[in-house]
């Protein structure tokens, strides 16, 4: 038997939720949920974990902050000690008061960028990458269920077709792969 | 969790639907711009080229084009700088703060602002760097060991956090931005028709496919941006008037300047999106998401930081006076100033920030979109003086009567001024014209969750 992909189109989040809820409860296996915007509440009903992005930016930060203390320590302190103004330059938790501003700015700057290339890493989108949306509706105004009879073998693909008629489901395509 | 009132209007008005929202966004792109687009665009390229050709001439000769003497050595440049940069804290503030604020009217207003608050930031680093003199050392500013030895760069000076700041402030706001952009440029791929678009749109898009483990990610990215973009944008005026207050020259030397740089700076940049987003609104036809109460509750937001900012000049003046020193008789903010050789410029902030702005207090003045767009208009005006009388006001009384001046400007100042004014603006017309001018994704997602349960009577109940 050939592996299907189904691909069920809504209108609406909440009827895409809905049905999602049906077909999860049936025991049928989602694979993804195509949408213009964020569906809430979607994650939990198809399973997915929450993304561990916060924490990549997090460690991100901590190396900005690290290396900013660790290049303002050896510049002003260790390498090349100016008295500036009077200000202590014996010591670098004396002056460390100046640096403040250039080390809050680091921080920040290697936590966003940090993160934003991760995010895109992780999401595949990348400069030059082609569009890999099943059907162009679903940035404009439509709502998809992604199914693969792989991911569902103790399902007949008639018998998801069935359950996914019986919700307010506006069109079902289905594509052999 | 999500409570609605019943008496606020909806934020998108009419029966819009999913769709109808794509197309309102996507039909300036698709469609012929108007010729009055073409008329705008040409103008301001000229006025742009002329800036640049100024630049070109300053490079050419050195800073003495400008009409810099010895005693106000910081004039039109740093004002310029200053004023810039403030008009770039709006974008930010809207998409950053407002967003963890939950407040769910800057979706119609975050991209177009957050565009202006980078060709804005663009526009500040043109004047430090042109200040320099010699633009070909700007590579100076970095932590690079120079050439006669390993003299780094001083991290004690207000002006290093400067390079730090801007240009951490800059490309944060740009990935933020961008971010927000890939979804919306993904709806015009695979929209447009004409095979340069699409091109266009699909190398911009980079990919992006919408399903529900990117778009967890992307909310994610968002809340963690902005939670960072937040205290930078507080920091990075606090760090531009610590410029001025870490000095010892009198006026500039005040602790009050962090939060009063801040508080100007959300005055200025809300009035620079006002003025923007009111021609835009109407050019493009936008009036379902940018609507009355949107004008109204940026133009709260100025009568907030606008009360801040009069409180700190109200502060300033009487501190100057109460200290009894004498060089405090000619800051920007004194009897000195109100009376003196510059006290045209005195009252032309004064009149500007807080007489006219005052008028916001008045509900039919600040619901009016006419008003609002002139106010915006003062107050742009109104806050460039801020900066030029502290920068020249505080300058022009020098320790010693000898040393007293007054500034003229050359016509290389205000050349090198409009053409930033000019690149500015053929910059923000290029964005109207070929950028998804308004939040697709995010209007779309409060499209059916704002006023469900309004109970007006003006504006019919939204349909679900």
């Amino acid at each position: 038997m050939a592996n299907k992909v189904i691909y069920a189109v809504y209108e609406d989040p909440e009827l895409l939720k809905d049905a999602a809820r049906k077909l999860v409860t049936a025991g049928v296996h989602v694979r993804d949920v195509f949408s213009p915007f964020p569906v809430h509440g979607i994650d939990p009903i198809i399973g997915l974990k929450r993304t561990r992005l916060g924490i990549v930016s997090f460690m991100f930060g901590i190396m900005g902050l690290s290396l900013a203390l660790l290049g303002t320590w050896y510049m002003m302190i260790y390498d090349w000690p100016m008295n500036i103004g009077g200000k202590p330059n014996q010591f670098y938790y004396q002056n460390v008061p100046a640096f403040v501003p250039v080390l809050f700015e680091f921080t920040v700057l290697c936590a966003a960028h940090g993160m934003a290339i991760t995010y895109l890493i992780r999401n595949k989108t990348l400069p030059g990458m082609p569009a890999r949306n099943p059907d162009p509706r679903t940035t404009d105004d439509k709502f998809i269920i992604e199914l693969r009879t792989e991911d569902n073998h103790g399902h007949a693909p008639e018998a998801i077709t069935g359950m996914l008629r019986d919700t307010a489901v506006l069109e079902i395509n289905e594509r052999h792969y | 969790m999500h409570q609605e009132s019943a008496i606020r209007p909806p934020l998108i008005l009419g029966h819009k639907t999913y769709g109808d929202i794509t197309a309102d966004v996507s039909a300036p792109i698709e469609n012929k711009a108007p010729t009055a687009w073409y008329v705008l665009i040409t103008i301001a390229a000229i006025i742009a080229l002329y800036g640049v050709a100024c630049i070109l001439y300053l490079f050419s000769k050195g800073i003495g084009v400008w009409g810099l003497n010895k005693t106000i050595n910081w004039a039109w440049d740093i004002t310029n700088f200053v004023w810039w940069v403030g008009i770039g804290h709006a974008g930010t503030l809207i998409s950053a703060v407002l967003l963890l604020f939950r407040q769910k009217w800057r979706m119609a207003v975050n991209r177009s602002a957050e565009a202006m608050t980078i060709f804005a930031v663009i526009m500040a680093a043109v004047f430090p760097m042109i200040h320099m003199g010699r633009i070909w050392l700007a590579y100076f500013v970095f932590p690079l060991p120079n050439q006669f030895g390993s003299l780094w760069v001083n991290f004690n000076s207000a002006l290093l956090w400067d390079v730090f700041a801007i240009s951490t402030y800059f490309s944060v706001s740009l990935v933020y931005w961008y971010i927000g952009l890939i979804p919306d440029f993904a709806t015009l791929r695979d929209r447009v028709k004409k095979k340069w678009q699409k091109n266009l749109y699909t190398l911009l898009s980079f990919g992006w496919t919408g399903n529900a483990k990117a778009w967890q990610r992307f909310e994610e990215v968002s809340l963690v941006l902005a939670g960072l973009a937040t205290p930078l944008v507080f920091s990075v005026h606090s760090v531009v008037s610590m410029d001025f207050a870490t000095s010892l020259v009198p006026g500039w030397h005040s602790t009050i300047y962090p939060p009063y740089f801040v508080a100007g700076a959300i005055f200025s940049g809300f009035a620079m999106v006002q003025t923007l987003l009111l021609i835009m609104r109407k050019a493009m036809k936008l009036e379902a998401y940018v609507t009355r109460k949107h004008v109204e509750y940026m133009n709260i937001v100025i009568m907030v930081t606008g009360g801040i900012v009069a409180v700190a000049y109200a502060t300033e003046f009487f501190m100057g006076w109460y200290s009894g020193v004498e060089y405090e008789y000619y800051t920007y903010m004194s009897m000195g100033a109100a009376t003196g050789q510059y006290a045209w410029a005195f009252w032309a902030l004064i009149i500007c920030n807080n007489l006219i702005p005052g008028l916001l207090w008045f509900k039919k003045i600040r619901t009016s979109f006419f008003w609002a767009w002139a106010i915006s208009i003062v107050i742009n005006v109104g806050m460039w003086f801020e900066r030029f009388d502290i920068i020249v006001l505080c300058l022009h009384r020098d320790y010693m009567p000898s040393g007293w001046t007054m500034f003229y400007p050359s016509w290389v100042d205000v050349g090198t001024f409009l053409g930033t004014i000019g690149i500015f603006f053929t910059l923000y017309l290029l964005f109207a014209r070929y950028f998804p001018v308004l939040a697709l994704n995010e209007l779309k997602s409060i499209l059916k969750s704002s006023g469900e349960s309004y109970k007006g009577d003006v504006l019919p109940k939204s349909q679900h």
